[in-house]
């Protein structure tokens, strides 16, 4: 199920890189998140993460940050990409290697993009793939404060989201602004992070709760946190699905940054 | 083992083994003998390939009594989709093959089940599948998970005859559950269940939303009440009604009749129960047990059973949980219509239909509050007052006065073409604000019987009232909710 650290690190190595010349960093459209320390959702007290500064992208990569992507550097073009990189629904909605579909808005987020290609995206631009710890630091933050995941409105808002189909085809920046100014982080699409497949969840949902398991721990899976747990879930569970090529509809990515490091 | 066509495995056959099949066709001892060959279940040898038919309920694929154990290949689609769970009520359903509950898989014992899962592009989440029929870990939880767009496989040999769940077990399990995402796989023996004349397929399942039940819209799952156990709605086969008028399941007069009932839960167990039949014989929980002349029988949340009966009278035969407010107020009615000649030695008297109180939808006898909480839609328009109406119509009045507003001979006056509905409007709002009891005619028939007050909003007996008004040959009038707050004031 779950692509081994070791093949990442292989890919990693076989992974075209930027010519230096092209990484221009690109800081607008971006914004700082204050780090700290926080307990993920999978946590107990002893598994506190600490999160430095970072920048993130306001908003998720476009269809047209994309496309722009795809013709500076043609190797990613739906026509050309190697399979080890991407499986065949690598850009699949789109009419061919330079066109977007007719059922994609230009404005809204890129999907159907694998890991790797969203990495290079990335890298393209001086900047890498969220952390799971990143991304979600970010995404614990509702409109007004920066970790709002015990407020049970803003977990139904996650819930009623992963039930609503097609939301891959809004217009970025369409759902709420959160505490950081970033948008976008629910309500959309799903998001590539760094390291996905770090945290395993196995096919078999039920067994992670148990105290063998790096995740849900048995008392985080039968308190009071419920709704948290079960929005969370949901996200762990997606990402447990995925392998570094699979390209899915309605998955999309952003980019962050290191704050201590100039370009 | 019961095969009558032997000779239909000569072709891609072995001389040796043809011979030997013959010998062994010969005699019945030769038969015994081959079976006991066997190490176990798991020792039957499968033959050919064949792609199961699944069907949608409340159908069942035909019986395996025919054939020998085979590679049997199931594809089954994830489809996440919106529906409709009561008229105006629409809620997004996550199904196997595009039903609640998913589709029926008939096997036999001794089969080598392929299963093939295949999430659609389209779908959201990863999915995966645990069926209660198969031995081995999560039920093939682990090995069929797979994210959207993409399609799974396993495999897995049937090892003991039943009747099983099967539901989606990725996380949130709870969820994945509650939004419709369970079936039933049936495993027969050997020799198959004994020949009936009608095999239906019922699952019963419990829905939470975050409106209350009859709340208009697009409702979303709502987890709290999920975890409270407060479910909104309680139906057999996926949604209101889908059991009940025209999607009535039906049989005559004499036949014998199989029901494969299930219940997917998430959380509630059904008291699962005919009104006006009597089991002859319960397959409990699905298993070898069998109980004879039993009136309800308990399916566990996640269990099943197999419940089979004559039916001698023709009727229109209800299934309910007998968790009785559940059936009256939360959906879970189905209708079983039994068609032929009567038989007044076994059933005289208001034998027509078997409705079992004169009960409304709505919470009875409860204060109204002042501040009655309005629907957040509002009906702008004739055409959307039917709409709505009808919606409310089929939540309250149905039961007792049918869909075509004929009423029930001997209990429920008609509504349709009524003297003395088209006689006096206030009159009718008053009875369904306070509610009638005693004597009336209509036209020309005497009714003895008692209607309760409906606990409804000014604008949903409006609405309802133009909705009765504007069908079956009734007089057209527009009833606006001013008119329903003027005789509500009244009093």
């Amino acid at each position: 199920m779950i692509t081994s650290p070791l093949k990442i690190v292989f890919f990693f190595a076989i992974c075209i890189i930027c010519t230096l010349n092209s990484v221009i960093a690109q800081t607008e459209n971006m914004v700082t998140v204050k780090g700290g320390v926080y307990i993920p959702l999978y946590g107990v007290d002893s598994t506190a993460v600490k999160v430095n500064d970072f920048l993130m992208d306001i908003y998720p990569v476009s269809n047209n940050d994309f496309l722009a992507f795809v013709k500076k550097y043609p190797q990613w073009k739906r026509s050309h990409i190697k399979r080890l990189f991407a499986d065949e629904n690598y850009l699949v909605l789109w009419n061919d290697d330079n066109t977007l579909g007719n059922q994609l808005k230009p404005n809204s987020p890129i999907t159907g993009v694998s890991w790797f290609a969203a990495k290079k995206y990335c890298e393209c631009q001086g900047k890498r793939l969220p952390t799971i710890d990143e991304w979600e630091y970010a995404a614990m933050a509702d409109d007004k404060m920066p970790d709002a995941r015990k407020k049970e409105t803003y977990n139904q808002y996650i819930l009623e989201w992963y039930e609503t189909p097609k939301s891959f085809n809004n217009s970025i920046g369409s759902t709420f602004k959160n505490y950081w100014g970033i948008y976008d982080l629910h309500g959309l699409v799903w998001e590539w992070t760094l390291d996905f497949n770090s945290v395993l969840i196995s096919g078999e949902s039920r067994k992670d709760v148990d105290k063998d398991s790096n995740l849900f721990c048995g008392s985080a899976a039968v308190g009071a946190s419920d709704l948290m747990n079960y929005a969370a879930f949901m996200r762990y569970a997606f990402r447990g699905s995925m392998k570094a090529n699979y390209a899915v509809k309605n998955l999309g990515f952003r980019c962050v940054k290191d704050l201590n490091i100039t370009p | 083992m019961k095969s009558k066509k032997p000779f239909v495995l000569l072709s891609g056959t072995g001389l040796f083994a043809v011979v030997l099949l013959m010998i062994l066709s010969a005699c019945s001892e030769s038969k015994e003998a081959e079976a006991k060959n066997y190490l176990g279940p798991e020792g039957i040898p499968v033959s050919q390939e064949m792609i199961a038919e699944l069907t949608a309920p409340p159908n069942v694929p035909g019986p395996t009594a025919r054939r020998k154990a085979k590679k049997l290949i199931v594809n089954m689609e994830v489809l996440e989709e919106e529906g409709e769970m009561t008229d105006g009520v629409k809620y997004v359903y996550w199904t196997f093959g595009g039903s609640v509950p998913g589709s029926f898989i008939r096997t036999k014992i001794g089969d080598e089940v392929e299963f093939h899962l295949k999430n659609h592009p389209d779908n959201k989440l990863p999915h995966n599948i645990d069926l209660h029929a198969v031995t081995g870990p999560g039920g093939g939880a682990t090995s069929s998970f797979v994210a959207p767009g993409h399609e799974a496989q396993f495999s897995f040999k049937v090892l003991n005859p039943g009747l099983y769940v099967y539901h989606c077990a990725t996380a949130p399990v709870g969820m994945h559950i509650a939004n419709g995402m369970y079936g039933l796989i049936l495993v027969e023996p050997e020799e198959g269940l004994p020949p009936v004349d009608k095999e239906y397929y019922v699952m019963q399942g419990d829905f939470y939303t975050k409106g209350e039940n009859g709340d208009r819209g697009l409702q979303p799952f709502d987890m709290k009440k999920a975890v409270d156990e407060d479910a909104d709605y309680v139906v057999f086969n996926g949604k209101v009604g889908s059991l009940t008028g025209d999607n009535a399941i039906t049989a005559n007069v004499g036949e014998t009749v199989r029901l494969y009932v299930g219940n997917g839960g998430p959380n509630l167990v059904s008291s699962f129960h005919v009104i006006g039949e009597i089991f002859d014989v319960v397959r409990v929980e699905g298993g070898d047990l069998i109980n004879t002349n039993v009136q309800t029988t308990l399916v566990p949340a996640g269990g099943a059973a197999i419940v089979e009966f004559k039916v001698d009278v023709p009727g229109t035969f209800i299934l309910v949980d007998h968790s009785i407010f559940r059936a009256f107020n939360k959906g879970a009615l189905g209708m079983l219509k039994v068609q032929g000649d009567e038989n007044k030695k076994i059933y005289s008297g208001k034998q027509e239909e078997g409705v079992y109180q004169p009960e409304g939808s709505g919470i009875q006898e409860m204060p109204v509050d002042k501040d009655i909480v309005q629907t957040k839609e509002t009906a702008k328009s004739l055409q959307e007052k039917m709409e709505f109406g009808k919606a409310t119509y089929m939540r309250t009045c149905f039961a007792c006065h049918q869909a075509e507003g004929q009423g029930i001979p001997n209990a429920f006056p008609p509504l349709a073409k009524s003297d003395y509905l088209n006689a006096d409007l206030n009159r009718a709002i008053d009875i369904i604000l306070h509610g009638k009891t005693g004597e009336i005619t209509v036209n020309g028939v005497k009714y003895n019987s008692v209607m309760t007050k409906q606990d409804l909003t000014d604008e949903e007996v409006a609405n309802v009232l133009t909705y009765i008004y504007n069908s079956w040959g009734n007089s057209k009038k527009e009833v606006t909710p001013s008119v329903v707050a003027s005789r509500r004031n009244a009093h």
